[in-house]
């Protein structure tokens, strides 16, 4: 029906057309709009601020810590992060001062006539810098964070080990650049209440934050979604911020307040992808079979905690790629460095942690003389293997299919001898990569049963069945994913079926759009609404005609029960309405049967299933310049069911270039914690030239407590790129780059170390 | 200053500021919002227009140099029904979070103006200047192919 | 309050810039990303977009007459242009994307004076002329000495850029254009050269070599030219070539590439383009 067809998105027309609206393109009549007052410095003290008397300061409101009613906060885990700083700065772009106008111009100009005076602090910049207290940022040893996963005893293991192998690697900051930059309107109504309008992945997370800056209640909160320009994590928690400051300014000036980021100062204050130092000490026998493996990561977090406990569990789960190791000993820490709070970005601590031990599995196979392939083939994780945290792998384990599918369809052996053998004229060469992974889906552990998502169907007096969820829309198919699911559920047609708008005030709290949960979980959550409101609709028919339920049929859009012409859907459900009122019900998360984890010793099950990918990148690199041109891209991913298989698909290309783009091009340059290349000119994405076509392959292990089978997609596919194509580079040119970007530069220089 | 322009075959004349971006104009003075700020610097492409049916940035004209010209933006793309490539994104699902989408538009549109058959390469070529964070270009350069051979058929 | 003067005429914009002290802008593909970057603008402007008499090509004997105004996209389609200036048209397929090509001018290119300018070094390594005209009269300079250090050229406050003179590409003269930049397109070039040889029997009867990106203006390679002038073409001499271009190049560390890499690149594309004879 319509589960497994590439149904056309439910808000393409609008998007096609430009008639979507996204949080600019709103106008009130009596709007104003808001500047940020930011930090110079990295690390310092505020003496003084000053105001110039060149600007006529009575035409504008302007606020400060001191506006805050109740709490100044940015509430995440720890609520160490301050909505406005109140004396102390701990980073490049802190917001100090917010501004209020009429205009966007006079807003601007009054920006430029405050002026901060500071006491400069030594200002920590780095990972060694802040493990070695250069200045204590967050308590004595500015360490935000730390797990241990231990399993065997890696101590014996590598004493029996046949060969030891060792690798240090580094992952730089990554900046999600949605192409909308971040943006909120607040309305502070004079009732006390306010409502909140803009670009956002959680909606609720705003809610509760906004409770806690200003003192209110559920109800005098509402926060509206608009149409989201890209999130990739970057507007999970971030939002927050945005929102806080236009309602201070709202609840100041008495007007709605837009702020709507200019993109260089969007990518200066906004959060990033944590940087990470991995460290990893494999012990194997000869032919490659994994004994012992050790892996020290350490992730930057930034001047504030905001998630990086979480970045931090999900790398260090990751740590070991989907393997069978017996001797497992992992170390993880994030620590606090006075540069803008690192964030969620798509991968959320896999990407890093992949790099570090897809290379180090590159490592082996060249210190070991054995084929990549051979390699992962010998230690995968199959179907009633146990992972590093101990948790067993009962269903869903698409590994060997991922492999083989990419394998077979690159020609990979094959390809590796061909170039092996080649020797172009023009001074280029080839080589070929190949990266093999896996992303737990939804949040670690216990999460899911702390957020219990919920989410409701109802009938409306048209007869369409209306989704109530606050999962959001963001480009990557929610509001048709949720609609497919539930008029497959009902056995109608899609168009019946309409998703309600992303409004607190309408919907329950499903969770955040994040974690690739939300086909997983919530498409699940929805599938249960939904057969809860059959259920529903057949009792209630059955009470009015004098049958039993179970003689109530809802099938291929009609319904029927005993003695009756069927009616259709449509029909029955206007009626439903008409006789009862409003038909609605809800469904809340509940973890499939079996699930333990040990929150303290951090083992069993880390997520009710994995996710499985396979990458095989081409690359063609020219000798002269070190240029590298991705040639060639085949991804296989195994999620489980593809709701919507062109959907799934635009998802994994999307993922997948923004993987490649984190190998090959995007750097974050710094300068005394100060980002240098804070616009498009110069951080450097991929362009449609600058990408190869790709060959996306679906493979589908059913999760039998997916929705249909659907287990998590939206973070899978930036997991592996990077690690393949840095190995295609080492295999074209013999350059083994351990930090990315694989930038020409770094080549060069892994070119002209190996010579020396 | 004054400027007379004609935007989606309707015509205009405004007071503005003479260096005034064109984007701003459009999104400001005129209410046509579907053409999106993404970069303020000609990278990203969100902004492109049509000026005199070719393609440009609109944050980097200011609107004095627009005197007399005859702007297209992705309103104008269609009437009362879809043009072609619009429905080739639609049905190709080329189309994620949608921010590049306008742009994006407006600049296959220009490769069709002047190749109605262009190869993936030079469709690549046409686009290389619409940035794209959601969907790694191939379901866009597979609807532009699909909308072309569909002109031809 | 800004003032913009939009002239249809060389007459008008003589006018102004004898009279007044004005900000010239054609394209604004430079201009107005600094303006929305934050930089002032400036109280009067001379908008010379509509001046037509600049966007004409035509050939004027062993040159290619070129009007300042043109755009890329007229250079890449003009078959003049394709015939006897092809370095041209590949420095100028990659500048931005088909937005900016349609917008951005060679002679807002040269005026602009970035050292990163991609049409720069074509037209050092031509030996360019240019037409610069005023109210007191035009005069032609050449392009090589239009610099006088980081963005700072001879062109008087009351000058305009008019014209272009490239020679044009001989039969027996070979010429390339590389540039190596940060991606595929919209990059700015990290390094960026033109060269063009007459070589005859595995002889080199002259060279010009030019780069862009390698110091605080374009650049003639002027030492590294003369060693190879009259030599003969060995694997040896390409190694020299090589060491003696990277030598020469006086590139810096900055936010897109390291000076090192510079050098490397700059000596593998000199030895590049001699292993191609």
């Amino acid at each position: 029906m319509s589960v497994g067809k590439s149904v056309t998105r439910t808000e393409g027309r609008d998007k096609v057309t430009g008639a979507a609206k996204y949080i600019d393109d709103y106008n009130y009549p009596d709007m104003w709009y808001g500047k940020t007052v930011r930090s110079e410095i990295a690390h310092g003290r505020i003496t003084s601020i000053n105001f110039s008397d060149k600007f006529d300061w009575s035409k504008v409101i302007v606020v400060d810590y001191k506006d805050i009613p109740v709490r100044n906060i940015v509430a995440m885990i720890f609520d160490d992060q301050p909505l406005l700083v109140e004396s102390v700065v701990k980073h490049v772009g802190e917001p100090i001062i917010l501004i209020a106008a009429p205009s966007k111009e006079l807003a601007e100009q009054a920006s430029h006539n405050v002026e901060i005076v500071y006491e400069k602090l030594p200002a920590v910049l780095s990972i060694e810098e802040s493990l070695a207290v250069k200045a204590k940022i967050f308590g004595d040893d500015n360490i935000f964070k730390h797990y241990t996963i231990t399993r065997g005893s890696v101590e014996d293991a590598f004493q029996s080990a046949e060969v030891i192998v060792e690798g240090s690697y580094f992952v730089g900051h990554q900046e999600q650049l949605y192409i909308e930059t971040n943006g909120i309107i607040a309305t502070y109504e004079k009732d006390g209440s306010l409502i909140i309008q803009g670009s956002m992945q959680c909606p609720y997370y705003v809610h509760r934050a906004m409770k806690e800056v200003f003192g209110l209640s559920d109800e005098q909160v509402v926060v509206i979604q608009t149409v989201t320009g890209g999130g990739f994590g970057g507007k999970e928690d971030f939002p927050s911020v945005v929102a806080g400051h236009a309602a201070l300014l709202a609840r100041k000036c008495g007007h709605p307040v837009k702020i709507v980021y200019e993109r260089g100062e969007d990518f200066a204050a906004s959060t990033k992808r944590h940087p990470a130092l991995i460290r990893h000490r494999t012990g194997l026998t000869r032919d490659g079979q994994l004994l012992a493996a050790e892996v020290d990561i350490i992730f930057d977090g930034g001047a504030y905690c905001t998630l990086s406990p979480v970045v931090l569990s999900r790398g260090v789960i990751h740590a070991i790629g989907p393997y069978k190791c017996p001797n497992v000993k992992i170390n993880g820490s994030v620590v606090a460095t006075n540069t803008p709070p690192n964030g969620a970005f798509r991968g959320f601590g896999v990407p890093q942690a992949c790099f570090g031990g897809e290379m180090q599995m590159e490592n082996i196979a060249k210190t070991l003389g054995i084929s990549p392939v051979e390699l992962r083939r010998k230690n995968m994780l199959k179907e009633g293997d146990i992972t590093a945290t101990g948790q067993q792998l009962l269903y869903s384990v698409g590994t060997q299919e991922v492999l083989d599918a990419v394998l077979e369809r690159s020609d990979y052996l094959s390809r590796v001898e061909q170039y092996k053998q080649e020797n172009l004229l023009d001074n280029k060469r080839r080589g070929i990569g190949l990266s093999f992974f896996y992303h737990g889906g939804g949040f670690t552990g216990s999460g899911e049963e702390k957020i219990k998502g919920k989410a409701a169907v109802e009938l409306d007096p048209h007869g369409q069945v209306r989704i109530l969820t606050a999962s959001t829309e963001i480009g990557q198919g929610t509001k048709t994913i949720f609609r497919q699911i539930v008029a497959e559920e009902l056995g109608i047609s899609m168009d019946l079926v309409v998703f309600g708008e992303t409004d607190t005030s309408k919907v329950p709290d499903s969770g955040p759009t994040v974690a690739s949960r939300t086909t997983m979980v919530v498409g699940r959550v929805v599938q249960m609404a939904t057969a809860n409101l059959k259920q529903e609709i057949t009792k209630l028919i059955a009470q009015k005609v004098g049958c039993e339920a179970s003689q109530v049929e809802i099938k291929n859009g009609q319904v029927s029960w005993p003695n009756s012409e069927a009616i259709s859907f449509t029909q029955a459900a206007i009626d439903c309405v008409k006789e009862n009122g409003a038909v609605k019900t809800l469904a809340q998360y509940s973890s499939p049967p079996g699930i333990k984890w040990d929150e303290i010793n951090y083992t069993g099950d880390a997520y009710p299933v994995f996710s499985y990918g396979a990458d095989v990148v081409e690359v063609e690199v020219d000798m002269d310049t070190y240029e590298v041109k991705i040639t060639k891209v085949i991804t296989a991913s195994d999620i489980g069911k593809a709701i919507n298989p062109a959907m799934a698909e635009g998802q994994i290309e999307g993922g997948m270039v923004q993987a490649l783009g984190y190998g090959l091009c995007e750097e974050v340059v710094w300068k005394d914690g100060k980002i240098l290349n804070n616009r498009f000119t110069n951080y450097i994405i991929p362009t449609a030239l600058d990408i190869p076509e790709m060959e996306t392959i679906l493979v589908e292990k059913p999760y039998p407590y997916g929705p249909y089978g659907a287990k998590g997609l939206g973070e899978l596919p930036m997991d592996g790129g990077a690690p393949a194509l840095v190995a295609a580079i080492a295999n074209a040119t013999g350059a083994f780059v351990t930090e990315i970007p694989a930038t020409p530069e770094r080549i060069l220089s892994a070119l002209e170390a190996k010579q020396l | 200053m004054s400027v007379k322009l004609s935007v989606n075959n309707k015509d205009y004349e405004l007071q503005v500021a003479p260096m005034k971006r064109l984007l701003d104009v459009l999104r400001e003075d005129i209410g046509l919002t579907g053409t999106k700020e993404g970069c303020g610097e000609g990278e990203c492409g969100a902004c492109s227009v049509f000026i005199d049916s070719v393609v440009v940035n609109s944050c980097l004209v200011p609107v004095c140099q627009t005197n007399g010209t005859k702007i297209t933006t992705v309103e104008g793309l269609s009437n009362n029904e879809l043009s072609k490539l619009q429905q080739s994104f639609l049905d190709y699902n080329a189309a994620q979070c949608g921010i590049c989408i306008p742009g994006m538009l407006i600049a296959a549109q220009a490769l069709l103006d002047i190749n109605p058959s262009p190869s993936r390469g030079e469709i690549r070529e046409a686009i290389a200047g619409n940035l794209c964070r959601c969907t790694g270009y191939m379901k866009i350069v597979d609807a532009i192919e699909a909308a072309a051979i569909g002109d031809r058929g | 309050m800004v003032t913009v003067h939009s002239v249809q005429e060389l007459s008008q914009a003589y006018k102004i810039l004898s009279q007044e002290s004005v900000k010239v802008i054609a394209g604004g593909t430079d201009l107005m990303v600094l303006y929305t970057g934050g930089l002032s603008l400036p109280n009067n402007i001379l908008d010379i977009w509509q001046l037509n008499e600049l966007r004409s090509i035509s050939e004027e004997q062993n040159y290619l007459k070129i009007g300042a105004l043109c755009t890329y996209t007229e250079l890449i389609n003009d078959k003049k242009v394709k015939e006897f200036a092809p370095s041209l048209v590949s420095a100028s397929r990659t500048i931005g994307a088909v937005q900016i090509q349609n917008r951005g001018t060679l002679g807002g290119n040269i005026v602009n004076g970035s050292p990163a300018g991609d049409s720069l070094p074509v037209l050092a390594a031509f030996d360019a002329e240019l037409e610069l005209g005023s109210a007191r009269g035009t005069r032609r300079v050449a392009f090589n000495e239009f610099y006088t250090g980081y963005r700072q050229t001879v062109l008087a406050s009351d000058e305009l850029l008019l014209n272009i003179f490239l020679p044009k590409q001989q039969e027996k003269e070979k010429s390339d254009f590389y540039k190596v930049g940060t991606r595929a397109a919209q990059a700015i070039s990290k390094v960026v050269m033109a060269v063009r040889a007459t070589v005859n029997d595995n002889k080199i009867e002259s060279i010009a070599i030019s780069l862009g990106s390698v110091a605080p203006t374009v650049i003639r390679a002027r030492v590294t030219e003369q060693m190879l002038t009259g030599a003969e073409i060995t694997l040896e001499l390409i190694e020299q070539a090589k060491t003696a271009l990277s030598q020469e190049v006086k590139p810096i560390d900055d936010i897109r590439s390291t000076e090192h890499y510079r050098r490397v690149v700059t000596g593998n594309l000199i030895a590049k383009f001699l292993r191609g004879f």
